[in-house]
């Protein structure tokens, strides 16, 4: 790339010859692709910077001063008080309500839908006829606004007349408190999660099954091993990398729930008790309800930091888990493989 | 789990065409097999044939235990109630929808194709540590900067435009990523140099090389953008009011306004879910290959 720059570029017809020491008078075209080579770049990169700094990084810094004033809407400015605004988060009993909620909604929300994608994946995998039909068929939901899906699972997980329960009741004669309950209302919105985002992770750990040499699985054959222990003596064990990234990415999401508890009732503010108040239903209630928004600022910050701290677990826990890459590497597997 | 940014799939190597490979287990699927995806398929399209099951009922059938399984003919009628409610302004809303979802994927591609195409492949001081630090914006939250938008949209008179939607979802690092991972291994050095011995400029170079290996790149990265824009919800509720929704702004409207009646609601979810159907219909191929090309390999 840099060693033509010595080179006219000016016309392509007559190209000067090679010279043993470097051109000391540069024709104005020369000079030109010089600087056509060292700063445009920075043109290239540039939009985005700018943009991201008015719209992404400017927000960041400024959420970071609000959470240490008492900002008053009517002035719009902020005052000086320190601390106060996360102290009066973190002695708030909501907020540790909404704390527990995210992470029990997060947990039943993730655990399931893992296990569920990494089978759905192995099923794709076959030898199937149709494979781009039932490929597209797993993620027909993830095209569902996730206010969309939360409304009609809302319909179906009824106290009184919804699906869910209507059946139980004539099958098993139990009915179950979807809504009074913080346990069930966290399956409840726990379940529309797993509708919307199996099919999503099922494509990734499947694009990631591709990839697993196939001669494994045939040396597996010829040492007699079934389709279910080559399932979990090859395939799982491959998956490593994906999975552990996949659980990265989705606590970054989870942990920011907020479209499905905001509609799961009519009211929108997390149940009567706060049975399904999460963090950022929380945030939104604190900022644009009781329009405070230094303690929405404090809070905002004390999200980050959380998802910050589970990030970087999970970091450590991925560098002592996996050591090889996960099934490229031609190591041999737990059982010796035919050679 | 509600923008695609934050379940942004990272590469270790860029997404790359796959070959395909002959398959060494050979044998047929059992019956087993699609019998289990049957089932997947089932639970997959349920909720939607749940919402036009419910949307074609009136009030007094969606309480009744023991309802038909096959649909009652109040579809329609439902529709639009749905659709003449001045308090849910159901065409405004689907107009700003489609407009804006479309705008900020043509903006984030043509940004994203810009950026991309500097970090994969040209040499610049401080190229690392800046594609490193928009890799680390990845994992930040849309909460962390919501307040002071507000109080910044709220100076400039914004709140409640369609403007104060677009304006912070014109660029995303998500975008930049995947563009400097796929133009990395799609353009071979070799190409640039020739165009420069040639004697193009580095913005010609762009142009002819760049923007016509990064098309499949972009049209998928283009489909990502315009599905999240149109499902997203958080900012958009905050921002903007009933007067001039989004899409699902108007569902959370037409939720308070009917929940004793989901017949109505239902009918509405199932209206504001159909052009992405639709769009799925032709594209859902890209969707899946874009989502499996992101994939991590090992």
């Amino acid at each position: 790339m840099t060693a033509t720059e010595t080179r006219s570029t000016a016309s392509p017809t007559t190209p000067t010859p090679p010279k043993d020491r470097p051109v000391r008078v540069l024709s104005f075209s020369q000079r030109m692709s010089k600087w056509d080579l060292k700063f445009s770049p920075y043109l290239y990169i540039s939009p985005f910077f700018i943009l991201f700094a008015i719209v992404g990084l400017f927000p960041i810094f400024f959420t970071a001063v609000i959470s240490f004033q008492d900002w008053d809407l009517v002035r719009n400015e902020g005052e000086f008080i320190g601390f106060d605004q996360y102290i009066w988060i973190l002695n708030n009993p909501q907020f540790w309500t909404a704390l527990r909620n995210t992470f029990s909604i997060f947990l039943l929300s993730s655990v399931p839908q893992l296990i569920a994608a990494i089978f759905i994946a192995a099923l794709l995998d076959r030898n199937i006829r149709a494979k781009t039909f039932w490929r597209m068929s797993v993620l027909i939901p993830f095209v569902m606004a996730p206010v969309a899906v939360a409304l009609i699972f809302s319909n179906m997980f009824g106290d009184n007349h919804g699906l869910v329960n209507n059946v139980l009741d004539n099958w098993f004669g139990i009915t179950i408190p979807w809504h009074k309950d913080p346990f069930w209302s966290h399956v409840a919105i726990a379940t529309m999660v797993n509708f919307r985002w199996t099919g999503y992770n099922t494509l990734i750990l499947l694009a990631a099954m591709q990839a697993i040499p196939r001669d494994y699985y045939e040396a597996a054959t010829v040492d007699g091993a079934g389709a279910f222990r080559q399932f979990f003596s090859i395939t799982v064990p491959s998956l490593k990398a994906t999975l552990i990234f996949v659980i990265i990415t989705s606590t970054i999401g989870g942990l920011q729930i907020f479209d499905e508890p905001r509609m799961y009732d009519n009211t929108g503010a997390g149940g009567p008790a706060q049975q399904w108040l999460t963090i950022t239903l929380f945030l939104y209630n604190i900022g644009w309800r009781e329009w405070n928004f230094g303690r929405a600022a404090a809070l905002a910050w004390i999200l980050f930091l959380i998802i910050l701290v589970i990030g970087l677990i999970n970091l450590l826990v991925t560098r002592t888990l996996v050591r090889d890459e996960g099934g490229r590497s031609p190591k041999p597997l737990k059982k010796g493989r035919a050679s | 789990m509600t923008a695609l940014d934050t379940t942004a799939v990272v590469t270790e190597n860029a997404p790359r065409k796959r070959q395909r490979t002959v398959r060494i287990r050979g044998r047929r699927a059992g019956f087993w097999v699609y019998g289990a995806l049957v089932v997947v398929l089932i639970g997959s399209v349920f909720p939607f044939y749940w919402s036009f099951l419910i949307g074609s009922g009136d009030a007094s059938t969606i309480n009744d235990p023991n309802m038909s399984w096959w649909p009652a003919g109040n579809f329609l009628d439902n529709a639009a109630a749905v659709v003449s409610d001045p308090a849910v302004n159901f065409w405004r809303a689907l107009w700003n929808s489609i407009y804006s979802s479309a705008l900020i994927a043509a903006s984030v591609v043509a940004f994203s194709t810009l950026a991309g195409w500097a970090f994969a492949k040209l040499r610049f001081r401080g190229s690392g540590p800046l594609l490193v630090f928009v890799v680390a914006t990845m994992a930040v939250p849309m909460q962390l900067g919501v307040v002071p938008l507000y109080i910044l949209f709220a100076d400039l008179g914004w709140t409640g435009s369609i403007g104060a939607i677009i304006v912070p979802a014109l660029v995303t690092a998500f975008g930049v990523f995947w563009m400097t991972q796929y133009l990395r291994q799609a353009v071979p050095d070799e190409l640039i140099e020739a165009a420069r011995v040639d004697g193009a400029s580095s913005f010609r170079t762009f142009l002819t090389v760049g923007v016509v290996a990064a098309r499949p790149a972009a049209a998928m990265l283009g489909l990502f953008t315009f599905v999240t824009a149109w499902n997203n919800f958080f900012w958009p509720f905050i921002v903007l009011d009933r007067q001039n929704p989004t899409l699902p702004v108007a569902l959370s409207l037409l939720q308070s306004n009917y929940f004793v009646d989901y017949s109505i609601v239902l009918a509405g979810v199932l209206l504001s879910t159909i052009p992405l159907l639709i769009l799925f219909v032709f594209t859902g191929k890209q969707l899946v290959s874009g989502i499996m090309a992101g994939a991590v390999k090992g």
